[in-house]
């Protein structure tokens, strides 16, 4: 007993010393996360429980996806090596109770980024890396081609605590149409119910239905339909309360797409050590203290761009030659004509 | 040193033989549970505060926002959480009574028969225990929604009965029962009730002081068929139906529209629950007719009475002390085991309140709290209500 209220008063005395005497400079010492991490030798990521191109593990379970680029990326950054992640698939209803509950400490699954999800439950977006939007599937010898042919009486399969469960009953209200929410916690239960005709269409973000079609016994039974019913900028989220720790996972991933629009990728990165341009010779460490500001080594973007590559190498890996989504449409930069626009690391 | 004496002098210090034996005990465990609670509050205080987290039980009066599938009462995605919850309260007691109401039937059924003489029926009954006993429930709910009923024809080619209730994989439609006047139809059924009431009572005065029998079983019968009838002839009181109508959604989509739907997700639960309950209520059923003596049984017989009037006036009344304990708590094992059906997409408590309400406000700790409440009310419910009825059901010693 004794032994709890001296932890107890000790846990207390460092969060007033903590709050009183806080500045940007010592909490850069003192991100509890960024100790924690250093001290545990790995970064702790949750991940979903199989979405290909996002976060999916093959046989020996080894994670891959664009989503684990990020926890890899910033496993580099801090650790100055891209393996050192443990990856824990959640499901979407696991996902905000294990990072506030401190099981993890970025959440790189999937993430609709939110107003109330990020002012209201004790969580923080720090950025986007992917922008999707909903959509819906429907078995091809249906004749359906596009949402304005739904009826009423239709049965439709969606994943539990989504914002795709919102986004769907103000696409079916707004429409005036009556409809039968099927609802799962596992994505693969979402998939079975709709291959068996319990549900007549499946709704998720598009990048889930295209990532699910390939996964289903014949995926060219299934269409998904042309139109897309919300915004879904999906992203990466950490807890509340440790900026230091929210500006180290916003910069990393704000570099790999940076280093892509720079021209930097896996192979050229040392070679560009030695360029003319001040802005590319920053981004592979060479020059500036941009990781000092972080309270991390000068070389964290460096390893970052080696270890994990930009974001258009990571696209294409991950996404592009698995079928799933070829064409980047607006996650293309922005010089591109897509609407990858990040604040510069500088 | 004396053992014997050492453990009596302590047996003494805590039985009470001191004032401050009997209570120190007891002071000392009120501090410990205070301790304990206190710490664990004010450890998520501090926890909560330090993430960024407040408490609070505003969200139940906001917008919900998302549909469920299935409700008894008026919900739409425009109500509020506190209206999702009750949703999710009520489909869940939905399920416990009708898991509770074939699990008792079909208990007693298969607990009677596993005494059966016949050995065809008892050999059967024991293996139907034994089987069902025995596999996990949540296997068996994995095998009736995701084998069983999943097998099912889509509703094109559902299974017709008699052209008005049509099975498919999209659940069972129904015919919906259409009324007019139905507040003087319910006031006859409650007529009826009070009337059979004293029908019974005046049946037993009757025997108690002429012994003579009166046939209130067919008495009974008359009168809750004739006056709830006599309301449709002249109460203008009717009954219509709405069937169930295949329609075309699309050129391959087709589903039943009208009638009443009874979702898959509700049958495979309610048929988990009862089948899997109801092994453990015939044992009850066993134990307790076991428990009577013979000599019960053949005083019974030798005075005359049939083997059902045996069973009936003798055996039950004196097993059912035996069986209502237990059986008490397989009913709260029912509620409680109810809340598998997150597994399989039933919106239940579990589903639609600590699930998806908890990920759309976030707020984990007063949702959980809540869920775990309301199933501790509902198995004290239950408690109290078979508690009441062993103490009506028990010897009267006089």
């Amino acid at each position: 007993m004794y032994r709890y209220i001296k932890q107890l008063t000790s846990l207390l005395a460092v969060f007033a010393v903590l709050f009183s005497f806080a500045n940007e400079a010592m909490a850069a010492k003192k991100s509890k996360t960024l100790k924690n991490t250093i001290k545990k030798g790995f970064v702790r990521c949750g991940v979903s429980q199989g979405l290909p191109g996002f976060s999916n593990a093959d046989a020996s379970g080894n994670w891959t996806g664009v989503d684990v680029d990020v926890c890899r990326a910033v496993a580099a950054a801090v650790l100055g090596d891209a393996s050192k992640v443990k990856f824990t698939p959640l499901s979407a209803k696991e996902r905000f109770t294990a990072l506030i509950s401190g099981e993890i400490d970025i959440l790189s699954r999937n993430t609709t980024w939110t107003l109330s999800r990020d002012a209201d439950i004790g969580l923080t977006f720090v950025g986007v890396n992917f922008y999707d939007g909903q959509g819906f599937m429907v078995r091809r010898d249906s004749g359906i081609t596009s949402t304005s042919q739904f009826k009423s009486g239709l049965s439709a399969c969606v994943n539990i605590g989504t914002t795709t469960e919102l986004n769907m009953r103000d696409f079916f209200t707004s429409k005036g149409i009556s409809y039968e929410p099927v609802v799962f916690e596992k994505a693969d239960e979402v998939v079975a119910a709709y291959d068996s005709g319990r549900c007549d269409t499946y709704t998720t973000d598009k990048s889930g239905l295209a990532a699910q079609r390939t996964k289903m016994k014949d995926p060219d039974a299934h269409i998904v339909l042309p139109e897309t019913i919300s915004k879904e900028p999906l992203g990466p989220v950490v807890r509340q309360g440790d900026s230091v720790w929210e500006d180290i996972v916003r910069w990393s991933l704000n570099v790999m797409i940076e280093a892509e629009e720079y021209g930097i990728d896996s192979s050229n990165a040392s070679a560009m050590k030695s360029s003319e341009n001040p802005q590319i010779k920053r981004l592979v460490g060479a020059e500036g203290e941009l990781g000092a500001a972080l309270g991390i080594g000068n070389d964290w973007s460096y390893n970052i761009i080696t270890q994990v590559g930009n974001y258009g190498e990571s696209y294409k890996r991950n996404i592009a030659d698995t079928g799933i989504l070829p064409d980047r449409g607006p996650n293309e930069l922005w010089t591109k004509g897509g609407i990858l626009y990040v604040a510069p690391a500088r | 040193m004396d053992i014997k004496n050492t453990t009596k002098g302590f047996t003494n210090f805590f039985s009470g033989s001191s004032t401050f034996g009997k209570y120190f005990p007891q002071i000392l465990t009120v501090f410990f549970i205070i301790f304990i609670f206190g710490y664990f509050t004010y450890n998520a205080q501090v926890n909560m505060d330090n993430r960024g987290i407040d408490f609070g039980l505003r969200f139940l009066g906001e917008e919900a926002s998302f549909d469920i599938q299935f409700s008894l009462i008026e919900y739409s995605g425009a109500s509020s959480y506190a209206r999702a919850y009750l949703v999710g309260v009520l489909n869940t007691i939905l399920v416990a009574v009708i898991g509770i109401f074939f699990a008792t039937i079909l208990g007693v059924v298969i607990g009677i028969s596993r005494l059966s003489s016949n050995y065809l029926i008892a050999k059967v009954a024991e293996w139907y225990i034994e089987i069902f006993r025995n596999i996990p429930l949540l296997l068996q709910l994995f095998f009736w929604y995701f084998a069983a009923l999943r097998a099912l024809p889509l509703p094109k080619e559902a299974i017709n009965f008699f052209d008005t209730a049509y099975l498919s994989v999209k659940g069972l439609y129904i015919p919906k029962f259409v009324w007019t006047n139905f507040d003087i139809f319910f006031y006859s059924i409650i007529a009826s009730i009070v009337a059979i009431i004293f029908v019974f009572k005046y049946a037993k005065n009757q025997q108690e002081q002429t012994g003579r029998r009166i046939p209130s079983f067919f008495i009974s019968f008359g009168i809750i068929v004739l006056l709830p009838l006599l309301t449709f002839l002249i109460g203008g009181v009717s009954l219509s139906f709405e069937y169930p109508v295949l329609t075309q959604l699309s050129k391959t989509i087709f589903n039943y529209i009208g009638g009443v739907a009874i979702i898959p997700e509700l049958m495979a639960l309610a048929l988990a629950l009862s089948l899997y309950t109801a092994t453990f209520i015939a044992e009850c059923v066993r134990a307790g007719i076991m428990g009577v003596t013979k000599g019960q049984k053949e005083a019974a017989a030798s005075i005359g009475l049939t083997p059902g009037q045996v069973l009936r006036l003798v055996v039950m009344p004196q097993a059912l002390r035996i069986i209502i304990p237990p059986t008490t708590n397989q009913y709260l094992n029912l509620t409680k085991n109810s809340s598998l059906a997150a597994a399989i997409a039933y919106p239940d408590l579990v589903l639609v309140f600590a699930g998806t309400a908890m990920m759309q406000t976030g707020r984990a700790i007063e949702i959980v709290s809540i869920t775990m409440l309301t199933y501790l009310s509902l198995s004290i419910a239950i408690s109290i209500f078979m508690n009441w009825y062993n103490k009506k059901i028990a010897i009267k010693e006089k």
